[in-house]
C-alpha cells in the first residue's frame, strides 16, 4: 500500500504509513515518481532521503516502496560507460529529457537491447558457487566474466551454448530452478564477499615517480589525496588513472565540476591505454554526479562506484578506484544529518562520519574471490579540506584509515612544481611490506638506494632554510654539492611533466636508474671535493647536469643506453678535474 | 487574481522572515505565494518547509505589520518562475524580475523554474574558446574561456567593479561577431555601487546589450536568494534558446552567503563553519554550475561573480567554497591597489584552470602558454628576491638577481598596470616580449628556442605602451 507525504524539508521528506517499509529500501516519491531511499524507520513515519530535486512535490502525495535496497546493475555492458550517482546511463537520461537533467527519469543502467557473444565455460552438471564463472563476453577487448551471483549455488540443469544473447535472456537454470542471466543485481551498501583478504604486498604503480618512490600504494590498498583548491588533486587522480596499472578504472566523480567531467569525457576516448593501444576509455567507468546534481545521489555514489569496482575485482581484475571528492561525499552526509536534525559532532559532521569512511575504504582490498582468482579495488580518495587545514573532520578520519598519503602543496602548484605533492609532508606505510618485492623485481639494492635519495632530500632541505638567510656563499663546498644535487633530484626527478608524451610515466625501472644517475651524480661531486676540487667545477659543467635533466624525456627502451652513455661521461666529466 | 484562489489564513506564529502557516498541506514545496496583510499590502514569500501540520514561509519582505489574525496567504506558482524573453535584453528589474525601469513588464516568451536544472555531463562541450577581456594579466596569465566559471576574489574598498565592468565593456571572442549578451545580477549592492553600473553600463552603451537584476543593500534579504538565479535562468534562456553569449557578473556573492546564514539561523538549522549553513558548498554549486557550452547549441554561459573576502581571507568559508567549484581565480590584491596599479591583479594566487584548452596556435598565438610560464615563474623569482632585498639590501644581489628584481617591477607597472586600455592579446603578448627582452635569452628557460628567436628583442616597450 502507497505510504503518504507528510513532510518535506529540502531532500529529507517523512512519508506516512508506507506498508513494507524497510530500511534502506529503494521508494518512488510522489506524481513525478522521484526516486528516495529511506534512512530512519520512526513509528508509523518513515524519512526518505530523495535523490532528486523536490521543489512542487506536496504533502499526501503518494509513495510507493520497491521493497529493494539500492542496487546496481551489473554485468556487461558498462565500460565505456558515464552514469550519474545512482547508475543510471547519463547519454540515456539525455534521449529521455535533452540537454538538462530532469527529473523522476526511468532508464535502466544496462542496456537491454545489445546482444553480446556469449561463450559458456561450465557446462550440465557442474556445480557452481557464488561468484564463479558460468561463461563469459568479450567488451571492447576485455574479457567479461559472467558471474553466478554470490549468494546462490548449486548445479547447472541447462545453459545456452555459445552465441549472440541481451543480458535479459536466461543462461543457464539450476537443479533448484535458479535462473541465471548475464547480470544481476547487487545492494551497493553491503560489500560483496570474498574467500579471503590477502596481504597488500604488491605494489600498484602509478607511473608518477614521486608516488612509486616516495610513498608507494599497494594493489588493493587505500590512498588519500588532500589539499587545497588549484593544488592539482583532480589532476593527479586523472593521471594515476591513465597510467596506474589496473585493468579497469572505476571513476567516481563525486560533488565535482561539471566541466571537469566533460574534459575526462573528452580526453579519455582520446587517450591510448599504454597496454592495449585502445582508448582508454574502453576500460574505464565513470560516475558523474556533479556538484549541482542532487545531493543525496552524492552520498549514494561512492557506495555505487565500490559495488562496480568489486564486481570487476570478483572476475579477477586489478581494479582501482577513484573518488573525487570524498569531502563532497561527506557534506552530503552532513546535509541530510543536518535535514533529519541529528545531533552533530566536529564541525557539524554527523558522529558517525569516521565510521561511514572507514566502512567504504575497508572495501579496498587485494582478495582471493569466491571463485578461487585473485583480484584488487585499491582506492584513491581525493580530500578537499576547507581552506586546505588538514585538522578538520574528513582529512583527519581519512588519515587514519589509508595506508598512503599524498599531500598536495598549493605553494608546490603556484612554483609550477608538478605533480605538486609535499614530498615531506607524504608518507606511505606500504614501504615495508613492499621491501621483498623491490629486491626481487627492480633491483637488491633498490630500497637502500631509495633512502639515500631521501636523505639527500631532507639534507638539501634543512640547507635551503639556512640559504634563505644567509645565502648561497656562506656554505662550505660538500653543502653546495647537497643543495645543487638536491636541487637536481627535485626537478628533473620529482617533477614529472604530464603533458610530455613520454615523462608522463615512468616505469620503476627507468625511474631505479634515474635514482642511479644522481647518486652517481652526488658521489662523484664528492670524490671530486675530496680530491681538492672546488665546488665551481661541478656548477660549470653544465653538459653533465644537462644530461642528468634529460634523463625524464628519455624514452624507456633508449634509457639503459642512455644511462650506460651518461655513466661514462661521468668519468671525464668535472670528476676528471680534480 | 482569480476568485477561485484558495486563501489560507491561520497564521500561526511569525518570526525573523518565517511565518509559520497551519492547514495548508497542499501548498506545494518551494511554491511561491503571496501575502497579504490587514492592510492589504501584498508581500512575496516562498514554502521552505511543508508537512501536514503547519507549512513555513520565507517572506520575501520584512515582517512588521504582519498580524497573526488577519494575514492571508494565496498560491501564485507551484515553484518559483521567471518569465522570459529575448526582449529582456536592455532592460533593468529588481531581485525577482520585476521591472524598475519604468517600462512595462515584458511579454514572457516562456515561464521557466529559475531553479533550473543540471546540465547533463555528456551534453557539455568542452570549453575551448578564447574570451579577449583586453585584460593583459587576465588575457595572458590567466585566460577566459567561454563556458567557464572565473570568480573575482576581492575585499572591501579594492576596485572590483571596476575591474567588471571593464570586462563587460571590453570583453570578445577573437574573429567573431555573434550574439553577445551581459547579465549582470547585484546582490545586496548599496546604491553608489548599483549607480556606478547603471552609468558605467550607459556610458560605454553596453546597456543595449545587457539585462540587468538589481538587488539592493535596503532591498529584502530573502530576495538576494532569487536574484542569481532569476539571472542566470534569463542567461540559459539567452544562450541556448537565442543563441546568445551570455557573460554574467554576479556581484557580490558575499552579501549571497551572508542572506543564506541569516535564512539558515531564521530556521533554526544546525551551522557549519562560521555560522554559515552546511549546504552553502551544494547551494553555491547550484548557481556557478550553472555556467557552459552545451553540443550542438550555439550560445554560452560564462560567469563572472565577483565575492570580496571577508578580512582579505582566502581561507573564508566563502571564497573556499567558491574555489572549490569554479574554475580557478582571478585575485585582485590590496598591495597591487595601494601601489596605484590598476587592475590590481596578483597573478600568483590566480589561476585559470581551462586556460589551456583556450590559447595556443589558431586560438591565440604559439607562444602564449610558454610566454605565460615564463613571465609566472620570472616574477615569482623577483617576488621572492624582494623579500630578501628587504632584509638584506640590494647590493647582496648578483647582478642577473637584479634583472629579476627589476622585472618584477616593470611587469606591474607596465603589464598589469594598464589602466582604462584595451589590449588585444596580440598587444599584450608584445608588451610581455618587450619586458622578458631584458633578461639574456639563456635565462628564458620555459620558452622554446625558436620563439625566442622569432620574439626576442623585437619591440620596445616605450612603442608599445604610452607612459
Amino acid at each position: 500500500m502507497a505510504g503518504k507525504i507528510k513532510k518535506i524539508a529540502g531532500p529529507a521528506v517523512i512519508v506516512e504509513d508506507l506498508a513494507g517499509a524497510k530500511m534502506n529500501d529503494i521508494v518512488r516519491v510522489g506524481k513525478e515518481q522521484l526516486v528516495g531511499e529511506i534512512i530512519r524507520l520512526d513509528g508509523k513515519e518513515c524519512f526518505v532521503q530523495v535523490y532528486e530535486d523536490t521543489n512542487g512535490l506536496m504533502v499526501g502525495e503518494d509513495v510507493i516502496t520497491t521493497n529493494l535496497p539500492l542496487a546496481v546493475e551489473l554485468g556487461p555492458g558498462m565500460l565505456n560507460g558515464v552514469f550519474d550517482g545512482i547508475q543510471r546511463p547519463l547519454d540515456k537520461i539525455r534521449e529521455a529529457s535533452g540537454d538538462f537533467i530532469a527529473r523522476g527519469v526511468n532508464v535502466k543502467s544496462l542496456s537491454r537491447t545489445q546482444k553480446w557473444a556469449f561463450t559458456p565455460t561450465a557446462k550440465v552438471g557442474d556445480k557452481v558457487l557464488g561468484g564463479s564463472s558460468i561463461g563469459s563476453v568479450p567488451e571492447f577487448s576485455f574479457v567479461h566474466k559472467i558471474l553466478v551471483p554470490p549468494n546462490i549455488s548449486g548445479t547447472i540443469k541447462s545453459i545456452k551454448g555459445a552465441g549472440e544473447y541481451t543480458i535479459d535472456e536466461v543462461m543457464a537454470v539450476l537443479e533448484d530452478g535458479t535462473e541465471l542471466r548475464m547480470y544481476h543485481n547487487w545492494a551497493v551498501r553491503r560489500p560483496r564477499p570474498v574467500a579471503k583478504k590477502l596481504d597488500p604486498n604488491l605494489p600498484f604503480l602509478t607511473g608518477m615517480r614521486i608516488l612509486d618512490v616516495l610513498c608507494p600504494l599497494t594493489a588493493g590498498g587505500t590512498a588519500a589525496i588532500p589539499g587545497p583548491f588549484g593544488a592539482g588533486k583532480t589532476v593527479t587522480q586523472q593521471s594515476v588513472a591513465k597510467y596506474g596499472n589496473a585493468d579497469v578504472v572505476v571513476y567516481v566523480g563525486c560533488g565535482e565540476r561539471g566541466n571537469e567531467m566533460t574534459d575526462v569525457l573528452v580526453e579519455f576516448p582520446e587517450l591510448e591505454d599504454p597496454k592495449t593501444g585502445k582508448p582508454l576509455m574502453e576500460r574505464t567507468l565513470l560516475l558523474a554526479n556533479t556538484s549541482n546534481m542532487p545531493v543525496a545521489a552524492r552520498e549514494a555514489s561512492l557506495y555505487c562506484g565500490i559495488t562496480l569496482a568489486e564486481y570487476f575485482r570478483d572476475q579477477g581484475y586489478a581494479v582501482s578506484m577513484m573518488a573525487d571528492s570524498t569531502s563532497r561525499w561527506a557534506e552530503a552526509l552532513r546535509e541530510i544529518a543536518s535535514r533529519l536534525q541529528e545531533m552533530p559532532a566536529e564541525e557539524g559532521y554527523p558522529p558517525y562520519l569516521a565510521s561511514r569512511l572507514s566502512a567504504f575504504y575497508e572495501r579496498a582490498g587485494r582478495v582471493t574471490t569466491l571463485a578461487g582468482e585473485t583480484g584488487s579495488v585499491s582506492v584513491i580518495g581525493a580530500v578537499s579540506p576547507a581552506g586546505g587545514d588538514f585538522s578538520e573532520p574528513v582529512t583527519q578520519a581519512t588519515l587514519r584509515i589509508t595506508g598512503a598519503f599524498w599531500a598536495l602543496d598549493a605553494s608546490l602548484s603556484r612554483a609550477r612544481h608538478f605533480p605538486a605533492i609535499n614530498w615531506a609532508q607524504s608518507y606511505s606505510l606500504f614501504n615495508r611490506i613492499l621491501e621483498p618485492w623491490y629486491r626481487e623485481n627492480i633491483a637488491k639494492d633498490y630500497p637502500e638506494k631509495r633512502t639515500a635519495l631521501i636523505n639527500l632530500l631532507q639534507k638539501e632541505a634543512a640547507l635551503q632554510e639556512v640559504v634563505q638567510l644567509v645565502g648561497p656563499d656562506a656554505l662550505a663546498d660538500n653543502e653546495r654539492l647537497s643543495l645543487e644535487v638536491g636541487r637536481i633530484v627535485r626537478e628533473d626527478f620529482l617533477q614529472q611533466n604530464g603533458y610530455d608524451k613520454v615523462d608522463a610515466s615512468c616505469s620503476m625501472q627507468k625511474a631505479y636508474g634515474m635514482i642511479n644517475m644522481m647518486l652517481e651524480l652526488y658521489k662523484a661531486g664528492e670524490q671530486m671535493l675530496a680530491k681538492g676540487g672546488a665546488i665551481t667545477d661541478f656548477l660549470d659543467d653544465a653538459a653533465t647536469i644537462e644530461k642528468v635533466g634529460r634523463a625524464r624525456f628519455v624514452p624507456e627502451d633508449e634509457f639503459p643506453a642512455y644511462q650506460a652513455e651518461y655513466m661514462k661521461m661521468l668519468e671525464t666529466s668535472f670528476r676528471a678535474k680534480a | 487574481m482569480s476568485l477561485l484562489t484558495k486563501e489560507y489564513t491561520e497564521v500561526e506564529y511569525v518570526s525573523g522572515p518565517l511565518l509559520f502557516l497551519k492547514s495548508a498541506a497542499d501548498l506545494p514545496y518551494g511554491a511561491i505565494v503571496d501575502i497579504t496583510d490587514g492592510v492589504n499590502r501584498i508581500r512575496g514569500g516562498q514554502v521552505i518547509e511543508v508537512s501536514d501540520e503547519y507549512t513555513v514561509l520565507q517572506v520575501f519582505e520584512e515582517t512588521s505589520g504582519l498580524d497573526l489574525a488577519k494575514t492571508k496567504v494565496s498560491l501564485v506558482e507551484d515553484i518559483a518562475r521567471l518569465g522570459v524573453s529575448k526582449e529582456m535584453i536592455g532592460r533593468r528589474f529588481n531581485g525577482i524580475g520585476k521591472p524598475i525601469d519604468g517600462l512595462p513588464p515584458v511579454v514572457a516568451e516562456k515561464r521557466l523554474p529559475i531553479n533550473g536544472s543540471a546540465i547533463n555531463p555528456v551534453s557539455r562541450e568542452k570549453p575551448e574558446e578564447f574570451i579577449q577581456t583586453g585584460i593583459s594579466s587576465i588575457d595572458v596569465n590567466i585566460s577566459l574561456v567561454r563556458g567557464q566559471k572565473l570568480p573575482i576574489f576581492s575585499a572591501s574598498g579594492l576596485p572590483h567593479n571596476e575591474l567588471a565592468l571593464q570586462i563587460a565593456r571590453q570583453a570578445k571572442v577573437l574573429g567573431e561577431g555573434e550574439g553577445f549578451a551581459v547579465v549582470f545580477a547585484a546582490m545586496g549592492i548599496t546604491q553608489r555601487e548599483a549607480s556606478q553600473f547603471v552609468s558605467g553600463f550607459e556610458q560605454t552603451g553596453a546597456l543595449a546589450r545587457s539585462v540587468l537584476f538589481l538587488n539592493q543593500a535596503d532591498d529584502p534579504t530573502v530576495e538576494r536568494l532569487l536574484t542569481p538565479r532569476m539571472a542566470l535562468t534569463a542567461a540559459e534562456y539567452l544562450a541556448f534558446e537565442h543563441g546568445y553569449h551570455v557573460l554574467v557578473i554576479l556581484t557580490d556573492l558575499t552579501n549571497y552567503c551572508e542572506a543564506l546564514r541569516e535564512i539558515g539561523g531564521a530556521r533554526e538549522e544546525i551551522p557549519g563553519r562560521r555560522g554559515y549553513p552546511g549546504y552553502m558548498y551544494t547551494d553555491l554549486a547550484s548557481l556557478y554550475e550553472r555556467a557552459g557550452v552545451i553540443h550542438g547549441k550555439p550560445g554560452s554561459v560564462t560567469q563572472i561573480p565577483i565575492l570580496s573576502m571577508p578580512g582579505d581571507d582566502i581561507t573564508h568559508p566563502i571564497p573556499d567554497l567558491t574555489g572549490y567549484i569554479t574554475e580557478g581565480q582571478i585575485y585582485v590584491a590590496r598591495n597591487l591597489d595601494s601601489a596605484g596599479i590598476y587592475p590590481p591583479i596578483n597573478v600568483q594566487p590566480s589561476l585559470s584552470r581551462l586556460m589551456n584548452n583556450g590559447i595556443g596556435k589558431g586560438k591565440t598565438r604559439v607562444d602564449h602558454k610558454e610566454v605565460a610560464d615564463q613571465l609566472f615563474a620570472s616574477y615569482a623569482r623577483g617576488m621572492d628576491l624582494r623579500r630578501l632585498v628587504a632584509i638584506t639590501g640590494e647590493d647582496a644581489l648578483t647582478d642577473n638577481d637584479k634583472k629579476y628584481l627589476r622585472f618584477a617591477d616593470g611587469f606591474e607597472k607596465t603589464f598589469i598596470n594598464q589602466g582604462q586600455a584595451n589590449r588585444s592579446i596580440e598587444d599584450s603578448l608584445n608588451i610581455a616580449w618587450a619586458l622578458l627582452s631584458e633578461f639574456p635569452r639563456s635565462e628564458l628557460k620555459r620558452i622554446r628556442k625558436e620563439y625566442i628567436d622569432t620574439n626576442y628583442g623585437k619591440q620596445k616597450l616605450s612603442e608599445l605602451v604610452t607612459a
